[in-house]
């Protein structure tokens, strides 16, 4: 009995804290947001559901821009990893972890001094831009900040790793006597190419799609620190709704339409794919 | 050549050690361009490294105006930033320690057993990983704020644990598909109490995953600011206080701060890698024994 037991005692604490502090709060943001009133009247429960068409009419343009740049950032990411993923995976030989640290190394800095590293090296008249404007490479009005090319280019910097990492574990995992049968029966490179190493490797893919998407789309620190009036995602406004403006009911509503949107992108996954990939590349 | 001809030579470079010419040129272009893309993942580093060493004139940090150790020695002149980098260090290592513990309990539950309700737990870990950090962060304000809590150190702690627990239970649990229970068995039968069971035979085995799991903890606390800005209320941050900074141009102290950080996290993660190897060899002749 103490035997049958004992998993329950030891998934308890963290269990319970989990419950507590991670799933409770998605009901309380529910509850937020469908309650109407100010910071100085007061917050009451009227079942507001209009928040959330209000909010949809006012920040859809915010909305699909992030969702288009979390896609942008997505496939960018894809094309950029893969071929570095597959290098390291099959000819990095002994130094395989040496590339993965060094791949992870930006990790050991602070995400927001990364991103305003980018700032100061894309200024208009930083150490980039102004010497190729000196030498007259480039007309002197040229910029890069405060263009979608910049919010997208912080956000591919910031996430790459999230797609190395989960496609070098699909492509480590193939056995390698596979690509000898293919080769035996005279597939072509090519071909073991897309026949063998692409299929067994796209769920690493569909795994960094997840860990690339998600935080991309929702991201508002590469927006307020890379990007101008008119790169302002989704975040920015959430951010600015419940923390400046303390419209807690509206921010909570465009919160939830925000998770609700890629909930049911991520279930739509755990239900087709399962959730191994993605935690096994979480867990390095 | 023919394409036959091709595909055979391809095929038979593939099994065999010597490599034609044009497979080896192909290698070569895929490690330039790895080496490309490890260059500029690490380009804003060496920046940020640089300019904490710029002898500039206060806050105005763009323009590379000669080497000074200055900023490492006022380091600390900003008071708030240091009370930042403080919290910062502080929540960090109270964090570790509780998630640490509790997510150690949870990976190890579900890598031994097979129970009611693993399955939910199951769904409960990815939805955290996979879920925008902006909803968490949101949620758990609005949790707070129903419940009336005032926001500070203690809501980001609280916070910083919800999502590390996660991370170490699944470091854990992956470490637990090299567990074998036949060794706690016999050490039962030898007659160990389940803690000495416990403390002699399994940790030894879960220890890398505890470890790395821990690493991966304090570094993701440290290091958060989304989950963090939302909870912190007037509580500063490291991160915290280097974003309110960028719009009004960040001191060189922060680069030196960042140099330091980085500096400490990697030489933590070295060493671990090197302890790591050197336990592989002792543990070797002993888990062929057993």
């Amino acid at each position: 009995m103490r035997r049958r037991l004992a998993p329950y005692w030891l998934v308890l604490p963290g269990g319970l804290w989990l419950v507590v502090f991670f799933v409770v709060p998605m009901l309380a943001m529910l509850n937020v947001s469908l309650q109407t009133g100010s910071l100085e009247t007061g917050f009451r429960q009227t079942l507001a559901w209009h928040n959330y068409t209000d909010m949809i009419s006012s920040y859809h343009v915010q909305l699909v821009r992030s969702l288009v740049y979390g896609l942008a950032t997505t496939v960018i990411t894809i094309l950029l990893a893969y071929p570095m993923a597959y290098w390291i995976a099959f000819k990095g030989g002994r130094h395989k972890s040496t590339y993965l640290f060094l791949i992870l190394l930006p990790f050991f800095v602070t995400f927001v001094i990364r991103t305003i590293s980018w700032q100061f090296l894309l200024a208009d008249n930083g150490i980039v831009l102004g010497n190729l404007k000196d030498i007259g490479l480039l007309p002197t009005g040229f910029h890069v900040l405060a263009t979608p090319y910049a919010v997208v280019g912080g956000l591919v910097y910031n996430f790459l790793p999230f797609m190395v990492l989960p496609i070098y574990v699909a492509l480590e995992r193939i056995d390698g006597s596979l690509l000898e049968a293919a080769a035996d029966l005279f597939a072509s490179r090519r071909e073991v190419f897309t026949k063998v190493v692409l299929p067994l490797s796209l769920p690493g893919v569909f795994a960094g799609v997840i860990l690339t998407f998600v935080p991309a789309a929702a991201d508002y620190v590469n927006a307020q620190i890379l990007g101008g009036t008119g790169q302002v995602m989704i975040g920015n406004i959430i951010e600015t709704l419940y923390l400046t403006n303390s419209q807690y009911p509206q921010a909570s509503a465009l919160s939830s339409i925000l998770l609700g949107a890629l909930l049911l992108g991520i279930f739509l996954y755990a239900r087709v794919l399962g959730t191994r990939d993605v935690l096994d590349a979480s867990a390095g | 050549m023919t394409a036959t001809t091709d595909r055979v030579a391809d095929a038979a470079a593939d099994v065999q050690g010597p490599r034609p010419a044009p497979r080896r040129r192909r290698g070569w272009f895929l490690q330039a361009y790895t080496w490309v893309i490890i260059a500029w993942l690490s380009l804003p580093i060496l920046v940020m490294i640089l300019f904490g060493f710029n002898d500039t004139n206060g806050r105005f940090n763009f323009v590379w105006q000669g080497w000074t150790l200055n900023w490492y020695r006022e380091l600390f002149s900003i008071n708030d930033l240091t009370t930042s980098l403080k919290n910062s260090i502080t929540i960090a290592v109270i964090v570790t320690i509780i998630s640490a513990v509790l997510g150690t309990m949870i990976g190890y539950a579900m890598g031994k057993y097979r129970f009611r309700g693993r399955g939910v737990l199951d769904l409960v870990l990815f939805a955290n990983v996979a879920a925008p950090e902006i909803a968490m962060g949101t949620g758990l304000l609005s949790l707070f704020l129903t419940m009336g809590i005032p926001r500070g150190y203690w809501t980001v702690v609280i916070a910083h644990i919800m999502f590390d627990i996660v991370y170490v239970a699944i470091t854990v649990r992956a470490r637990m598909a090299a567990y074998d229970p036949s060794l706690e068995e016999a050490a039962r039968d030898l007659g160990a109490s389940p803690f000495t069971t416990f403390r002699l035979v399994t940790l030894p085995v879960l220890m890398p995953g505890v470890v790395a799991g821990a690493l991966l903890a304090f570094a993701l606390s440290i290091d958060d600011f989304i989950i963090t800005q939302f909870n912190a209320g007037t509580m500063q941050t490291f991160p915290l206080w280097v974003y309110g900074s960028s719009r009004v141009g960040t001191p060189p102290q922060v680069n030196v701060m960042g140099t330091l950080v980085f500096a400490f996290g990697v030489l933590l993660v070295v060493a671990n890698a090197i302890w790591l190897r050197r336990s592989l060899k002792k543990s070797t002749p002993v888990e062929a024994a057993a």
